[in-house]
Order: C-alpha cells, then sequence, then structure tokens
C-alpha cells in the first residue's frame, strides 16, 4: 500500500516537475504576478513619466532570450541558422565563435533593447515627444507624438523610427519602422530584417503599475506577427532614483575578449 | 527501478527548470558546471568592467611554478547590488578564490567566492541576484 502511495506520489511530482519546466521553457513567462495587496494610487491621465523596472530581474534581463516566437520564414531560418551565432538559446555555440554584436559593444538597437537586459528607463514626455532614456548602453529613443506619419521609406536606424499616440486614457500605443538588421531581437540570436514593425503597447495599470506588450511583424522572416512580450509588468521607482551608467567601452570588451573568451575558446 | 527512473527524471527536469536562466549572453557551456577549484593566491589585477568584471591573480604550486589565473563575474552594476565596489579588492591582496574552471583547462574560470585578507568572504558569480 506505502508502496503504491510512493508511487503514485512520485508520478505527480514527475508530472508536476515536467509541467513546471515546460512552462520555463515554453510559455511566455512574462504572465504579471497577482496584484498587490496594497493598492497603488489611480493612474494618471495620459501620463507615463518616471523610472521604470520590471521586479521579475530575470524575466526582464530574459537570459535566454525570448521563450517563443512565430515560425521563421527560409530566410529567417537561414539567418538564424547559419549567420547568426548566439552564446545563449536553442542555437548557441561555444563563446569563440559567438558573433554577438552586442560583444564589439555595437548598439543592441530596437526592440532588443526591450527583450533583453531591459533594466530601469526614464520616461519623459513633453508636448510633442516621448523620450525613453535606458540604463543599458546609456542610450536613448524619440517617440514623435505630434500626429506625423510613419516615413514611407525610412534609412534604417539602430533604434528605428516611431510614433506614439494614446488609444485612451490609459494605454500608449508606439509603432516603429526603419530598424536596421545588423540587430538581433535578443541574445538567442533571433533576427529582424528592415521592414519589420513593431507595436509597442504600455497600459498604465495603476499609478505604480505599467504593463509592456511587444508584438513584432516581419513577414520577411516570421511567418506571422507574435508577441516577444506580453503584458510585461513594470513598476515605478522612486522619483529621486539614481540610474546607473551602464556603458559598453570597447577597450573593456577587448580586454575581457583578450582575457576571458579567447582562452576559454582554445 | 521504476521508482529510480522516475526519481532520475524528476532531477533532470528540475535541473531543466532552474539552469535556462542561469547564463549571460556571454554563456556558461565553456566552464564546468560540475567542477569546483579553491586556490590561494596573490591579486594582480581586479578590473571593474562591463561586459564582465574579472580578478587575475596568481597562485605557486608546491615546486615553486607560478600559474596567471584569470576569473570572471557580472557587471558593475550587479556587482554592486553584490555589495562588490571597485575597492573590494585590491592589488597585492592575498585571497582564497573559488572558481568554476574552464572545460578545456585553460586558466581561467567563473569566480564563485572570494575570501578577503579580512577573513571577509564575498559570494562572486550569482545571477538570480541583478
Amino acid at each position: 500500500m506505502l508502496k503504491r502511495f510512493a508511487g503514485q506520489a512520485i508520478s505527480v511530482l514527475a508530472v508536476l516537475a515536467f509541467s513546471f519546466s515546460m512552462l520555463a521553457q515554453m510559455v511566455p513567462a512574462q504572465q504579471p504576478p497577482p496584484a498587490k495587496t496594497r493598492k497603488a494610487a489611480p493612474a494618471p491621465r495620459r501620463d507615463l513619466s518616471g523610472i521604470w523596472e520590471t521586479p521579475d530581474r530575470m524575466e526582464g534581463i530574459s537570459p535566454a532570450g525570448v521563450r517563443t516566437h512565430a515560425p521563421f520564414t527560409p530566410l529567417g531560418a537561414n539567418i538564424a541558422n547559419n549567420i547568426f551565432k548566439p552564446g545563449d538559446g536553442p542555437r548557441k555555440v561555444p563563446i569563440g565563435l559567438v558573433n554577438d554584436p552586442l560583444d564589439s559593444c555595437d548598439p543592441a538597437g530596437f526592440p532588443r533593447d526591450l527583450l533583453f537586459e531591459l533594466r530601469p528607463f526614464q520616461v519623459v514626455q513633453t508636448s510633442k515627444e516621448v523620450l525613453m532614456l535606458y540604463q543599458y548602453q546609456q542610450v536613448w529613443r524619440r517617440i514623435w507624438t505630434d500626429g506625423r506619419e510613419l516615413p514611407k521609406d525610412p534609412d534604417p536606424k539602430w533604434y528605428g523610427y516611431s510614433v506614439g499616440k494614446w488609444e485612451d486614457d490609459y494605454t500608449f500605443v508606439v509603432e516603429t519602422v526603419g530598424t536596421d538588421e545588423r540587430t538581433w531581437l535578443d541574445n538567442a540570436g533571433d533576427p529582424h530584417s528592415s521592414e519589420m514593425r513593431v507595436e509597442e503597447r504600455y497600459h498604465r495599470v495603476d499609478h505604480d503599475n505599467l504593463e509592456l506588450t511587444v508584438k513584432i511583424d516581419d513577414p520577411k522572416i516570421y511567418t506571422e506577427p507574435w508577441l516577444a512580450r506580453d503584458k510585461l509588468r513594470l513598476t515605478l521607482m522612486p522619483a529621486d532614483t539614481d540610474t546607473m551608467e551602464m556603458i559598453c567601452a570597447p577597450s573593456e570588451a577587448e580586454e575581457y575578449k583578450k582575457t576571458m573568451a579567447t582562452p576559454l575558446s582554445k | 527501478m521504476r521508482n529510480k527512473f522516475l526519481g532520475v527524471f524528476i532531477a533532470m527536469c528540475c535541473f531543466l527548470a532552474i539552469s535556462v536562466p542561469l547564463a549571460a549572453h556571454h554563456g556558461s557551456a565553456g566552464y564546468d558546471m560540475d567542477k569546483q577549484l579553491v586556490m590561494k593566491g596573490t591579486v594582480t589585477d581586479w578590473l571593474w568592467a562591463n561586459p564582465h568584471c574579472f580578478l587575475k591573480f596568481d597562485t605557486t604550486d608546491e615546486k615553486g611554478e607560478v600559474a596567471h589565473w584569470a576569473a570572471e563575474v557580472s557587471n558593475p552594476i550587479d556587482m554592486t547590488k553584490r555589495g562588490w565596489t571597485k575597492h573590494t579588492i585590491n592589488v597585492g591582496d592575498q585571497v582564497t578564490v573559488t572558481v568554476r574552471p574552464a572545460k578545456n583547462g585553460a586558466s581561467v574560470g567563473q569566480l564563485l567566492k572570494v575570501t578577503l585578507p579580512n577573513g571577509q568572504t564575498m559570494i562572486g558569480w550569482n545571477p538570480a541576484v541583478r
């Protein structure tokens, strides 16, 4: 009897362990944690000002890259399998073969800055634009809010060309085109083309909480649009937070490569 | 026998569940995750830099031969959250270092912890704290 119970218990544990494992690897795990017990003040209207960070730091920084994405087109599969050599994710290679542009301090670019190393960032609003100031690599983006249209044939830029508008009083939607296809989507080496269109939705739940959803639409690389972030929870940091400097200096990166990466690759 | 198989299966599932997040974008593939070395050495450099900080130190074996080691941790921001500073370690310090060494035998590793001359032990490689 005892043995049978033990066997059943182990089976249940096995199923649970397997489920957790699969959840960790297959499901976009950006579901926000349960609502806080303390009720936050209501959200201000049409205002994202402040310094935001994700409370789930592992999720925000996403060491394993995005968890799922739409299937690759043949072109996307070729780039992912034969050209990009990441240090992480399902196609990771030994460190000496990695060709991640971040290793030589190239810009992370957009939207990789949202999908990897999303550390604290500050939102500044003016009458005609929203500025996003990112701690990681100490870079910033301008999102025009003066009613202009997206350019029809934009020159590629590391951080693209963005326009935004308020869908309602608490949801700010940003459309971005004109990104530089030298950048990766994440540290797993998922590619994109310069024809990619990205939609960011910032939904202010209350004064202290924001949800970020990022949709990738790139028919050259992916067979259908997909969500790279699904309601990733962001929390408001104290207004006097002194965000830290996090710059990739080429000389320091070279020293790291010479001392650590090269010996590790031999 | 069946129970033993299930036990191994559960252990593998748990390992998969926790191992995925434990890598930075440079990856941990080059390190031997099953091995740790404890060494006494003299600090020759402590680089407080991106993308990763790293410690250089020399060890001397019983025959008097000196080996030059380098062991990495995370970036300055993550290390600051773990209580480290640029001045935590100084050139010339006599330290005891625990590293996860390279698989290929090179004298490099992940710096798991270091005991400083004042006896304080600092935890190094810990990607869960960012």
